[in-house]
């Protein structure tokens, strides 16, 4: 029988396949973002099953907002990266010195 | 039966084209194996009763995220051979970190399943009323319990639309747009000039 237990384990195993992921490809920021939304996704995977398994909506409604930041995030964060390649020519973001920081 | 091999398949498929999108050599295979990963969790959502979400995420993500994602991978014109250069080099350190992370969330799942902590369960007040569906129950739920939480979501995507625009709008020099200003600011009476030309002169403009 599937319980909440293998929810868990599914999204953790995502959310670590996306922490990966970050540590992978430190050089190229489209596959970095693209992990951000995996780390994303296992969070609301882990939301709608204790949603789920609670019978309480509250896990669902909280997971839609999570979905809103997620879409925001990643629109900014591309446009973000299109001005940079602009400026640069570039997107490895291994030699991002502009602000001295 | 049936919830189980269903379950099992998603689970697989979501795992293997998570995988599949953080290793994959082409940025472009990597957003078409993250929109599999997507659907297989939707998926997932469907088994659990949660269709609206499950929906929000093929529509919000394949309909959107993800079709941003390759049209910036493909408009970049990007030498993405030497954007791995740091893989093998980064795999050992990526390694450490991914596999303390998941003996932690194993260590946490263990000692949830032989007997967790009881920090207190749903009280029931957001509990979906009997007969009705999930649309229905998170409707009700987010008109009226959550009206301000969603609307501050509505605030957050005008934000980053307009965020978006303002980064990667550039003016360009050499196109001849609308100067709106000028065309409010011209009267009548300066705007056209009444002449009696005589016969065999030309017109001075």
């Amino acid at each position: 029988m599937i319980g909440v237990e293998h929810y868990v384990v599914v999204s953790s195993i995502l959310f670590v396949l996306g922490v990966l992921g970050i540590f992978l490809n430190r050089k190229n920021v489209i596959v970095l973002l693209m992990a951000i939304e995996l780390i994303l996704l296992a969070v609301n995977l882990n939301l709608v099953a204790f949603s789920a398994a609670l019978h309480d909506l509250t896990g669902q409604i909280f997971a839609m907002f999570v979905l809103t930041v997620a879409a925001g995030e990643a629109a900014v964060g591309l446009a973000i990266l299109v001005i940079y390649f602009r400026g640069r020519g570039t997107i490895a973001v291994d030699d991002v010195n502009r602000m001295k920081g | 039966m049936i919830q189980t091999i269903a379950f099992y398949l998603f689970a697989a498929l979501t795992i293997a084209s998570a995988a599949a999108t953080i290793l994959s050599r082409n940025p472009v295979h990597a957003v078409l194996f993250l929109i599999l990963a997507f659907f297989n969790a939707a998926g997932l959502m469907v088994l659990t009763g949660a269709e609206f979400i499950a929906m929000l995420l093929v529509i919000v993500y394949v309909g959107a995220v993800a079709v941003l994602f390759l049209f910036v991978v493909m408009m970049l014109d990007i030498d993405f051979a030497e954007l791995r250069a740091g893989f093998v080099k980064n795999f050992p350190l990526g390694l450490l970190v991914a596999v303390v992370l998941l003996a932690e969330m194993v260590l946490g799942i263990g000692a949830y399943k032989s007997g967790g902590l009881v920090l207190g369960t749903a009280d029931g007040t957001n509990a979906a009323p009997a007969g009705t569906t999930n649309i229905e129950a998170i409707g009700a739920l987010m008109y009226s319990r959550y009206l301000f939480l969603f609307e501050a979501a509505g605030l957050i995507l005008l934000v980053a639309m307009i965020g978006a625009i303002v980064l990667t709008h550039r003016q360009r020099g050499d196109t001849r747009g609308q100067k709106i200003s000028k065309q409010i600011a011209r009267r009548p009476d300066e705007a056209t000039v009444n002449v009696k030309p005589e016969v065999g002169k030309g017109v001075q403009l």
